[in-house]
């Protein structure tokens, strides 16, 4: 077996003649977390469903832990964990009673129920609440209880629809930090979500969907040389004699931008920060600030919209 | 046609076991539930109320005692309990139907739910079973307490037969309840509001209440020619007017329970000179021809239900279940 958990080759999907999903080919590898990003109807969600079985696949195909999803949908869906976007419980039970009926689909041994469920909840930290209706959880903890449920499931892989949207920052971070902890625990991730700053701190690799195909596909880094051009941006603030002309003269340096008073944004071929600091210092000036600048996933999409509309 | 549905794999009864057990659990703690067994409860009451009443006087002079509870019709309450029950089942059937798969996707449990190891059919099977014993519980308890005041109130045991023909009275409420259910069950797939899928179920019912009585003789009467010439003529307008009504499932259902809870019928149809003849007035039927005689009748119930049923199998098939 091959170390692809999801293999969709040329997946496409069709409403009313309307190409939703366009003929994508994605990969997702063991263990690793992945983001499907986009605007919304960009065909993230269609994407996911015809991974789990639930909706009918036009063409192409996908195999999912090596099973085909449209003939073999409860093997995939026995192994294959699923948070949908704004997820739903039923109100009137308890977080222990909606997972008992989950166990109970799942054909999890009696015997085995109370203990996993309690493990699962315990990871997301919903111990304490576990016998309170759902009714009186906030969106944060339904969440949780989504990742509970796949955490219980003992899923290969889980596959989380904008787990993020609408929490609060404390709750994202929470949420976040517990997909980081299903990666540890060797489950691969496939989130999908249209807020970028949150997805980049977690995702390994990343597609970014549009218009029903994917645009770009890799590390941040790589989409990042790929849109906004190759090379190391560094942000500098010092004072002294000429900084633009010294760093001008770096050799790497490819391009030097003054970034308000005192500011300057570089960008280099490789790191030349060690070499930046050294000859400001030996040209007298004062070094008081030297950052990398990480490439942003904000700025890459943006970036790409813009030139995506106007060669359109 | 969905391609899942060829040579996709696994029973399509994966996770029927649970789905079943946590529908029955939620109607069976329902709040609603209590108010559906206190609506047919306070409904069945009354007519069974005055009908004792009024079978006190006459114990010992009808061989049939304990069923005429069933069909008198009280000088008070002028509605036999099972004229009641043609009424109440469907309201019941439909107040535990309605929302059955619609709620689903209100609580965005749906797309939750299918992510498990089970196939749609089992969600809607368990679903629709879960409901309909839910009905045979809430009709068994009712028709107890019926029995069991029959037997307080007239203090006589009733015969095996009479037993008998009220146990058949009993399924064949259940499959006439199953009907609606089926209804408001394909209602609750078809439309995603609640209120839309209750409405409709609803009014389907006095539709066929109150309309559809009326609506086939209006039929019938177009085809009545200037002047009825023969017999035969006759015959067939008769029943042409019985068979439009038949295509109400209440129509079936009080055809069927009148040759079970009137051992004395001995048709349903037009009686025709020639069938009476060598039958004695008032004899009742062995209990074997009364079920031949209803034996249409309930496999028109059972039908039906199954018909609707699949309607909604293959809507739901083809819904997307995103929210």
């Amino acid at each position: 077996m091959s170390d692809n958990v999801i293999d969709a080759r040329g997946l496409l999907k069709l409403y009313g003649g309307a190409r939703v999903v366009d003929a994508i080919d994605l990969s997702i590898r063991r263990g690793e977390i992945f983001g499907l990003l986009g605007p919304n109807g960009a065909g993230k969600t269609t994407t996911i469903l015809m991974m789990l079985g639930l909706t009918e696949i036009s063409g192409g195909s996908v195999n999912v832990l090596g099973f085909n999803p449209v003939r073999q949908p409860l093997e995939v869906k026995r192994r294959v964990g699923y948070l949908p976007d704004a997820v739903g419980f039923y109100d009137n039970l308890s977080a222990r009673e909606n997972l008992i009926y989950t166990a109970r689909l799942l054909d999890i041994p009696r015997r085995e129920t109370e203990a996993r469920i309690m493990e699962a909840l315990r990871s997301v930290d919903l111990a304490d609440v576990a016998d309170k209706r759902v009714a009186t959880y906030s969106r944060g903890m339904r969440q949780r209880l989504g990742i509970a449920e796949i955490v219980m499931k003992k899923a290969e892989v889980a596959i989380l629809d904008e787990p993020t949207s609408g929490l609060d920052p404390h709750a994202t971070f929470e949420l976040l930090e517990m997909i980081r902890r299903l990666k540890r625990g060797g489950v691969a991730v496939l989130l999908s979500s249209h807020l970028l700053d949150r997805v980049q701190s977690v995702c390994d690799r990343v597609a970014l969907f549009n218009q029903g195909k994917i645009a770009l596909m890799g590390t941040v880094v790589e989409l990042a040389n790929k849109v906004l051009g190759a090379g190391h941006p560094l942000l500098i603030e010092a004072t002294g004699q000429d900084v633009a002309g010294t760093l001008g003269s770096i050799a790497g340096v490819r391009q030097v931008v003054p970034a308000g008073e005192g500011a300057w944004r570089v960008t280099a071929d490789h790191d030349v920060r060690a070499e930046v600091a050294q000859r400001i210092v030996s040209a007298g000036g004062a070094l008081t600030k030297l950052s990398d600048l990480q490439p942003s996933l904000e700025e890459v999409y943006t970036r790409y919209f813009q030139e995506a509309r106007h060669a359109a | 046609m969905p391609r899942s549905l060829g040579g996709r794999e696994g029973s399509p009864f994966t996770g029927i076991g649970p789905v079943y057990m946590k529908e029955l659990a939620d109607h069976l703690s329902s709040v609603r539930m209590l108010v559906l067994t206190l609506f047919i409860i306070v409904f069945g009451a009354f007519p069974v109320a005055s009908s004792l009443q009024q079978l006190r006087t006459t114990i010992g002079s009808d061989a049939y005692l304990f069923l005429r509870i069933f069909t008198i019709e009280p000088e008070q309450v002028p509605i036999p309990f099972v004229q009641a029950l043609n009424f109440v089942i469907p309201l019941m059937a439909i107040g535990l139907g309605f929302d059955l798969v619609n709620s689903e996707f209100n609580r965005r449990t749906l797309s939750r739910v299918l992510s498990q190891p089970l196939y749609r059919d089992a969600l809607l099977l368990g679903k629709f079973l879960a409901g309909l014993t839910t009905l045979a519980v809430a009709l068994a308890a009712l028709w107890l307490i019926v029995f069991g005041a029959g037997l307080l109130l007239l203090g006589l045991p009733p015969r095996g037969v009479e037993v008998a023909r009220a146990l058949g009275f009993l399924v064949v409420a259940v499959a006439y309840g199953g009907v609606w259910l089926a209804v408001a069950m394909f209602f609750s797939v078809v439309f995603r509001s609640t209120a839309t899928s209750a409405l409709s179920a609803l009014g389907l019912w006095l539709f066929f209440f109150i309309l559809w009585p009326l609506i086939a003789q209006a039929i019938t009467r177009a085809f009545v020619p200037p002047e009825i010439t023969s017999l035969d003529q006759y015959i067939g307008l008769q029943e042409l007017a019985l068979a439009l009504q038949r295509l109400s499932p209440g129509t079936l259902f009080s055809e069927a329970v009148l040759a079970l809870l009137n051992p004395e019928t001995r048709t349903l149809g037009p009686m025709l000179p020639s069938q009476m003849r060598g039958a004695i007035m008032g004899a009742p039927l062995p209990l074997g021809q009364s079920l031949l005689l209803i034996w249409p009748q309930v496999t028109g119930l059972i039908a039906g239900m199954i018909v609707v049923f699949s309607a909604s199998y293959v809507i739901f098939q083809r819904e997307e279940v995103r929210a």
